[in-house]
């Protein structure tokens, strides 16, 4: 494998990631070594308008895939407002190619519980919730673990710190519907209902959970906090680009040579990011990649020098989302990948909402026959008109993210959908699988 | 139907998940109290839907509808061993697919299905969050890694030869009731779960790169001051306590499970929430259903076996072959509806 150029070798910035190194980092003793607890114990002197002005000024943006300024969204919280405020932490990752979120629980669970105190200081907030992935167990076992832990040392519960400050942290573990990743569904979900997403507005910030004002944010959100109370906004903004700063979690997947957990400066580029996890495996030539999971809209070989921040992504007529980098190569089909995310979002489809619920279970069944040799040119306009209607027309993002590999596959690979219909590449699916598969 | 009772150990605990929330907000609990019962039942079964309905003060059908949407909660007994196999996008085209296919004709059974001898139960899911990791699969939950057909079928054998293969990164496995009381929100009791399984090789590998070449972020100082000139108040500004005292089972008040919802859903409603017909409790006990009811209800259990294939009804290929066929029949009839003795188009 060759090395990286120093240049690109200089877009690493391991923040978050760090204590992942140090096998012992999830034990409490072993965090409080590796500046641990320290940001708490420097934030809980503060007043807590001062900290949310740090964060406003750090331009942290949330990273569960919206990018929505987090100082901002703490803000928005009514202050004195005699209601009991709520920290619900999203840890319900199961967008199609994201896996950064579980190995930072599992590794490093305090940097999170610890950014949960400081944020429910900020917030005014009495109670605070984790609600995790329910198939994420053995993240879900070291953070429960840690909040024993901080329990213990008097991190949380009454008075923390002899501050006067209590807080009352839970783990709450989901049970595998990949809707409540979605803030509102979450937090029916919290309640004890169906994970269905609500309306909006009212927002969270002022009707939340038990319709009261609540934050909800990202792991890799929550746990930025520690570093920039410790290192300041202007450090924070030493990494990352203007609109978008710090480091973000790229998490590489699939026919790439070295895929894994990159943590590099925001506005990295997908030429940059192989050339660290040693480029494509031998015999693959890049052909697609999702850059935010299977909700961003496909890029293109021709987009390998996009800078993968909020507005460089967006300019390239695609979603920075949870930069959740899937790479296929040209022994990869994007028809079938697309089918194949259709199913995902089909199944996952709270069916709250009509165009979601019947517009993904239909266009299952035309992507299923254009797959078997049995699709028409008439299908492909099917596809965009049944998209068309999904999008924009639905409670919530579910329904736009189905329509982004359809729309966006067809945008780029349109060749490869007529070579099916007109008989030139080989059936993938055989007339037994056009029988339901789910 | 079943006829479960529920130890006291699971009522002790059921205490002590309503407890973790606020006290007029119990309906928080069920997630977690759906794992509970299905710790000690393998699936959430109608005993299990009446014990959370029962210590929550909720009604059946409100569970019901709450268990039935979750893939988690299972509607039939399961295996001991749940084997997850990942075939969304990025495994499918990895070999998760055919992970699956030879594992689905090496047990002879389908998603959803569980093995003759009650061990193994074999699913397909959605992304697992380990794509660097690819194709994965999980059983009950924890992670292995990088399968192939020939290394899961090795793992689901060793599996039913009594064997328990260890996780790539997760803790030594236990079996699926174990492993649902910790979903429910409480500690893994074996001596050093917590400390099972070490960090994969691609989650490091971007901090390996940078510790080879000596690559950390410049200007950190952890004493940078928190700009702001007000002080720390000397006791913060409080929000509302949300109580904390912890109901029993069953649910604190007699309040009917229709108007609890709706001041949940909406406590600052302005109107006065009417309560629903037939599910008022009056203050003074239960009164005793008519027998014609508790016949009816009866019979409903017997003839409607829960569903064990988490689809909706109807939603099977047998049921669309009659469907098709009734529709035939009804056409070549003059659409009189002659073949719908069966009531499947009224």
């Amino acid at each position: 494998m060759t090395t990286p150029r120093p240049e690109t070798l200089a877009k690493l910035t391991p923040v978050l990631t760090k204590r992942w190194l140090s096998p012992d980092a999830w034990r409490i003793g072993t965090y409080e070594k590796l500046d641990g607890y320290a940001a708490l114990r420097k934030a809980i002197k503060a007043h807590p308008d001062d900290l949310i002005q740090l964060i406003k000024d750090s331009g942290l943006r949330g990273r569960g895939g919206a990018g929505f300024p987090t100082g901002l969204k703490w803000g928005f919280i009514p202050q004195g407002d005699g209601k009991p405020h709520y920290l619900v932490v999203n840890a319900d990752e199961g967008e199609p190619g994201t896996c950064k979120d579980l190995p930072l629980m599992t590794h490093d669970p305090h940097s999170l519980v610890e950014g949960v105190i400081i944020a429910s200081y900020a917030i005014r907030a009495s109670r605070a919730y984790i609600y995790i992935r329910g198939e994420a167990v053995h993240a879900a076992r070291r953070l429960r673990n840690a909040v024993n832990e901080a329990y213990a040392k008097g991190y949380l519960g009454r008075n923390i710190l002899g501050s006067g400050f209590d807080l009352e942290l839970v783990v709450h573990s989901g049970a595998g519907a990949y809707i409540c990743g979605e803030e509102t569904a979450l937090l029916d979900s919290l309640e004890g209902f169906r994970g269905q997403p609500r309306l909006r507005p009212p927002f969270p910030a002022t009707h939340g959970l038990y319709a009261s004002p609540t934050v909800v944010n990202n792991v890799g959100t929550i746990a930025s906090v520690p570093y920039i109370v410790l290192g300041g906004a202007d450090w924070w903004k030493t990494m990352g680009t203007e609109k978008s700063s710090g480091p973000m979690i790229y998490s590489l997947s699939g026919r790439i040579a070295n895929p894994g957990q990159y943590e590099c400066s925001m506005g990295v580029t997908l030429r940059e990011l192989l050339e660290l996890a040693g480029g494509m495996k031998p015999g693959h030539n890049l052909k697609f990649w999702t850059p935010g999971g299977s909700s961003t809209p496909l890029l293109t070989a021709e987009h390998l020098d996009v800078p993968l921040d909020f507005e460089g992504v967006a300019g390239a007529g695609s979603i920075l989302g949870t930069t959740a980098t899937q790479i296929f190569s040209d022994q990869d089909c994007p028809v079938y990948a697309t089918y194949r995310w259709l199913e995902f979002y089909h199944h996952e489809s709270c069916g709250k909402c009509t165009p979601c619920r019947e517009g993904n279970y239909w266009m299952v069944r035309v992507y299923r026959r254009i797959l078997a040799g049995q699709g028409t040119h008439d299908d492909l306009d099917t596809l965009l008109d049944t998209c068309d209607n999904i999008l924009g027309r639905s409670f919530c993002g579910l329904g736009d993210g189905a329509t982004s590999s359809v729309t966006s596959s067809l945008k780029y690979f349109k060749q490869d959908y007529l070579d099916y219909i007109e008989g030139r590449t080989a059936p993938k699916l055989s007339d037994k699988q056009l029988v339901g598969a789910h | 139907m079943t006829t479960t009772v529920f130890t006291d150990e699971t009522r002790a605990r059921a205490r002590e998940i309503i407890a973790r929330y606020p006290a007029d907000r119990s309906r928080s609990a069920l997630l977690p109290l759906l794992h509970l019962v299905q710790s000690e039942e393998g699936y959430v079964s109608p005993a299990g839907v009446a014990f959370c309905a029962e210590v929550l003060g909720l009604n059946k059908a409100q569970v019901g509808a709450v268990a039935s949407f979750y893939t988690m909660y299972k509607r039939r007994p399961t295996g001991d061993w749940l084997v997850s196999v990942c075939t969304n996008t990025m495994c499918n085209v990895l070999g998760g697919q055919e992970v699956y296919d030879t594992l689905a004709e090496h047990l002879g059974v389908g998603h959803d299905e569980t093995t003759g001898d009650g061990k193994i139960t074999l699913e397909h899911a959605e992304c697992l969050a380990a794509c660097d990791y690819g194709p994965v699969m999980t059983v009950n939950y924890d992670f292995f890694d990088g399968v192939d057909p020939q290394s899961a079928v090795g793992l689901v054998d060793e599996l039913r030869a009594g064997g328990r293969p260890t996780p790539s990164r997760g803790a030594r496995l236990c079996t699926l009731k174990e492993m649902s009381i910790q979903l429910a929100g409480f500690a893994d009791e074996r001596e050093g779960a917590v400390a099972d399984g070490v960090p994969g090789e691609p989650s490091l590998r971007g901090l390996r790169l940078a510790q080879q070449h000596g690559i950390s972020v410049p200007g950190y100082d952890p004493n940078t001051p928190i700009r702001g000139d007000k002080p720390a108040p000397a006791t913060p500004a409080k929000a509302a306590p949300t109580g904390s005292t912890a109901p029993d089972v069953p649910a604190p008040d007699r309040k009917s499970p229709q108007v609890r919802t709706a001041e949940t859903r909406q406590p600052d409603a302005k109107t006065a929430v009417p309560d629903a017909p037939g599910t008022k409790l009056p203050v003074d006990g239960v009164p005793p259903a008519p027998r014609d009811a508790q016949a009816a209800e009866a019979a409903g259990v017997t003839a409607n076996p829960p569903a064990g294939d988490a689809k909706p009804a109807g939603d099977d290929a047998e049921a669309q072959e009659r469907n098709l066929r009734e529709a035939e029949s009804t056409g070549r009839s003059g659409g009189q509806g002659s073949a719908n003795d069966k009531g499947a188009q009224k």
